[in-house]
């Protein structure tokens, strides 16, 4: 926008000139008020407070976990023993589990989710949208560990009993369905970390969908598409970056939920195969169960690396979710997830 | 409809149209049907939830539930959260430029660190050097769950304070400072208890870390620096119990708990305007 001739007040000196007049009268200013500097200090002061908690968080774990890393290596990894008697100490079936099941809650949390929320946005009645939409909320506030409770006494028997042998039976030539039904194991946690995943992912999904232009769906519409052409080739392209982003989101609260899972998941390391009915170990489940135990030195910083493993985790896709998102509401305005 | 009347018998695509104008219909009806589907299996499923852990947990509720010593409910409190408010005033009112998105970015991101990881650290830090599962070690990792939720929703209400108010309280020459103090926070006041609210609902069915923490005791216990009981605890240790009547008690605190988090969270909403906002 600016005019090409070099004028006085475009010049670069003039500009620096005015700039430091600036800041200088802004100092003088704030120098008159010294009750506002002080009550700038203080809220830089809660800021920092909240930035040393969470590098504190990292450094205490790293600098506590030091032990093992040194003397286990990459080998803490893979090694499929966390034995504080012969003193190795690895977490391979617990990595192994946090992803099978996470995986697994989020090939099957997905669809359900974006079905939900595509209902929710596009198709229900109105009459019907806010109780649904709040059922599907509350979920999100069931406290896990009432989960965990229900799926270890209710779900996880009827898994062994009924569940798990009908999908044997049915479906046994897949290597998903075969071994020994326990009840408690991958197919329990997976598929509660499904449903523990769902309204997070419906809820940033129906963000997304409602700030898909009308002007777009109008569009689609005047070309003659049907309900769900708008929405196949209008509302989820437009919208593909940010529901990826909160199944991002749901994955990383897949990987750290601790107390259903721990319940459901049997801890018992077995080999790890493709098969749902083994059970498992999680990262979570690991630190739950072995911290009673745990003396201080190598066994208290196996441990301690196990949480540090799952901080940064989580960690890395919290942060790839929320950059997704970010991006999302940059190109649709006003989302806020 | 139109193109199909007025094409001619003899035309040779009419029955392919016919056949695509069919499917897509198909699919339409389809989707909507499916979608259906999954929306009312996710809220079928709450329902039974609830419906499930009220029957079994209904039989245990009664005046002596909530006194008698098995199950003394102390919960430990997040002391300190409100004190990091000041955060969100900084989001609001003086962050500006890049740096206040990242300390946005990093109390988003602080949401979704498992609450696992919190307890690890209060336990390394205060349960393993002094040897004792403690209320206060408790309550130092809840509060530091709680900082995200409450610094993101007193944000949120910070910024629904119109503008107008902080421009009159400069036009009468208030400083920054005492705009902030004086206008801004008691407008918003309702909306940050609000915020709170919804963050110890959040906290009050926290099992993890209270695990690694508080350690629960069967035993009612008021210094701070003991062994404390909260119901997340109570109820995970009674649903690994070998007992029956210990495994259908554990039903009636999953009950209390829920019963408590949805009554918050639903009082939180209407408080918060956010029924109206919802049904868009």
């Amino acid at each position: 926008m600016e005019v090409p001739v070099a004028t006085e007040r475009n010049s670069i000196q003039a500009r620096s000139r005015a700039w430091l007049r600036a800041s200088l009268s802004q100092i003088r200013v704030q120098a008159r008020r010294p009750g506002d500097f002080a009550f700038r200090v203080l809220l830089y002061l809660f800021v920092g407070i909240v930035l040393v908690i969470v590098l504190g968080i990292g450094w205490v774990l790293l600098s506590s976990s030091w032990p093992t890393i040194q003397q286990f290596g990459f080998k803490y990894l893979t090694n499929p023993a966390f034995d504080p008697i012969h003193n190795t100490f690895g977490v391979g079936p617990a990595l192994f589990g946090t992803f099978f099941t996470s995986a697994f809650a989020i090939l099957l949390a997905v669809p359900l989710s974006v079905g939900t929320a595509i209902f929710l946005t596009e198709f229900c009645p109105r009459r019907l949208r806010f109780p649904l939409a709040f059922l599907v909320d509350t979920l999100a506030a069931i406290p896990s560990v009432a989960i965990g409770l229900w799926g270890f006494l209710v779900f996880a028997p009827w898994l062994q009993q009924t569940g798990e042998p009908w999908l044997q039976q049915h479906l046994g030539f897949l290597p998903f369905f075969q071994g020994t039904p326990y009840g408690v194991g991958m197919l329990a946690a997976g598929l509660i970390l499904t449903a523990m995943i769902l309204p997070i992912i419906t809820a940033i999904s129906r963000e997304v969908m409602v700030v898909v232009p009308v002007s777009q769906r109008e569009a689609m519409l005047a070309l003659g598409a049907t309900r769900w052409e708008v929405i196949r080739y209008a509302v989820l392209p437009y919208g593909r970056v940010g529901i990826t982003g909160g199944a991002i989101l749901g994955l990383g609260r897949a990987l750290g939920e601790t107390i259903a899972v721990t319940l459901v998941i049997g801890n018992q390391a077995t080999p790890p195969s493709a098969s749902l009915f083994q059970t498992g170990y999680t990262l979570s489940s690991v630190i739950v169960n072995q911290f009673g135990e745990a003396t201080p030195g190598v066994f208290l910083s196996a441990v301690l690396e196990a949480g540090l493993l799952l901080l940064l985790i989580t960690l890395l896709t919290n942060i790839l979710a929320r950059l997704l998102i970010a991006r999302m509401g940059r190109v649709g305005g006003g989302l806020t997830a | 409809m139109s193109v199909t009347a007025q094409s001619t018998k003899s035309n040779p695509f009419e029955a392919e149209r016919n056949g695509l104008q069919l499917r897509r219909s198909i699919v339409n009806k389809l989707s909507i049907i499916l979608t259906g589907f999954f929306a009312i299996c996710a809220s079928l499923f709450l329902i039974y939830l609830i419906g499930y852990i009220a029957a079994k947990g209904l039989q245990f509720i009664n005046a002596n539930f909530f006194t008698q010593r098995p199950r003394a409910p102390g919960e430990t409190g997040g002391g300190w959260a409100t004190a990091l408010q000041g955060s969100a005033i900084f989001l609001s009112e003086v962050g500006r430029g890049p740096f206040a998105s990242f300390v946005r970015f990093l109390v988003d991101t602080l949401t979704g660190i498992p609450t696992i990881i919190f307890g690890l650290f209060a336990w390394v830090l205060i349960v393993v050097p002094s040897h004792s599962f403690s209320a206060v070690s408790g309550g130092v990792a809840l509060g530091i769950i709680m900082i995200p939720t409450v610094a993101r929703a007193t944000e949120e209400v910070l910024r629904l304070v119109p503008n107008d108010q902080r421009e009159a309280s400069a036009a009468l020459g208030a400083t920054h400072s005492r705009t902030i103090m004086q206008v801004v926070v008691p407008a918003a006041r309702s909306g940050i208890v609000t915020g709170v609210m919804l963050a110890l609902a959040r906290v009050a069915g926290e099992t993890a870390p209270l695990l690694m923490t508080a350690g629960g005791t069967p035993f009612f216990n008021t210094n701070l620096f003991h062994q404390i009981d909260a119901i997340p605890l109570r109820i995970f240790n009674f649903t690994l119990s070998p007992y029956q009547i210990e495994r259908d008690q554990a039903f009636s605190g999953a009950l209390v708990l829920i019963v408590f988090v949805v009554i918050t969270s639903l009082a939180v909403r209407w408080a918060t305007g956010g029924f109206k906002r919802r049904g868009r």
